[in-house]
């Protein structure tokens, strides 16, 4: 499902704003994420995933920062991402289910702080390229 | 049976008090159509749907969001019994209108964006939880009919 002229632009726009908070956007995502689905939380036996915590906010800086990559580069996702494909395929494994989950996550996470710039045309925007990356990470799985 | 804890009733009734049932509907239904346009197959005697302003716009997408989120309405008021509260409309989803469950889900999805939307700050990951728990509960109980 490739993204339109007008849906890159979509995403690169609020992606300026969201860049800005990076961390905190990427923690509180990792949040709602292994709130509302605990089975997520089996990936990370080895974190401390109470709120605000060190290893919530460096894996969620992480995370935004990988799909800065993807914003940056958004005509070759799947350049941008190659070797983040590859992590995931072959040691990380996380069922490809999950990356609905946590892309789900950071559209209510976007839509909570930026309401206003968070239009119909930019949540299809989003979902879509986030369905983009979500595929680049697990197409080398089998 | 599905079990509440009273602080999940209190986050799912103190969000829902102040929810303007017919603009949220009408919200949540013109972003299913949006964001998953598939969805619009559903919707053909809707007239105008060839763009996000026409579906925004459009009355009967309007009217039917209102509808949907009524009845939505009714699963939080039988909270204890939200089975029950769906069954025909189960039967009439499958045996009349023909809608794969996959769209209930769907829906749940963005009523939640949109509540996170409109709340803010207090739409916080548990009360984000509690609301999935219970547009699961009611995509589950909207299927159950189906044969």
């Amino acid at each position: 499902m490739t993204l339109t002229q007008a849906e890159k632009a979509a995403v690169v726009t609020i992606w300026a704003k969201v860049a800005t908070q990076a961390e905190a956007i990427g923690a509180e995502s990792l949040e709602r994420l292994f709130f509302s689905y605990p089975s997520t939380k089996t990936y990370f036996p080895h974190f401390d995933l109470s709120q605000g915590s060190a290893h919530l906010r460096s894996h969620g800086s992480k995370v935004l920062n990988a799909i800065g990559e993807a914003v940056k580069y958004v005509d070759d996702i799947r350049g941008a991402l190659a070797k983040l494909s590859e992590l995931h395929a072959y040691i990380l494994r996380v069922d490809p289910v999950n990356f609905k989950l946590l892309s789900h996550c950071i559209l209510c996470t976007v839509a909570s702080r930026y309401p206003n710039d968070f239009t119909p045309e930019v949540h299809a925007a989003w979902d879509k390229f986030l369905s983009n990356v979500s595929s680049v990470l697990t197409e080398k799985y089998r | 049976m599905v079990h509440w804890t009273a602080e999940e009733k209190q986050l799912i009734t103190s969000i829902w008090a102040k929810v303007n049932v017919e603009e949220c509907g009408a919200e949540a239904l013109a972003r299913l159509l949006i964001v998953y346009p598939w969805t619009q197959r559903f919707f053909s005697s809707f007239g105008n749907l060839s763009s996000p302003t026409a579906i925004i716009g459009n009355p009967k997408v309007r009217a039917h969001g209102k509808k949907v989120l009524t009845s939505f309405g009714e699963a939080i008021k039988n909270l204890d019994n939200i089975k029950a509260t769906y069954s025909k409309l189960s039967e009439l989803h499958c045996e009349k209108l023909h809608v794969d469950p996959e769209n209930f889900r769907l829906l749940g999805d963005i009523l939640i964006i949109v509540l996170a939307a409109h709340f803010t700050k207090d739409f916080s990951p548990a009360c984000q939880a509690v609301w999935q728990k219970l547009v699961t509960v009611v995509a589950h109980a909207l299927a159950r009919r189906y044969h």
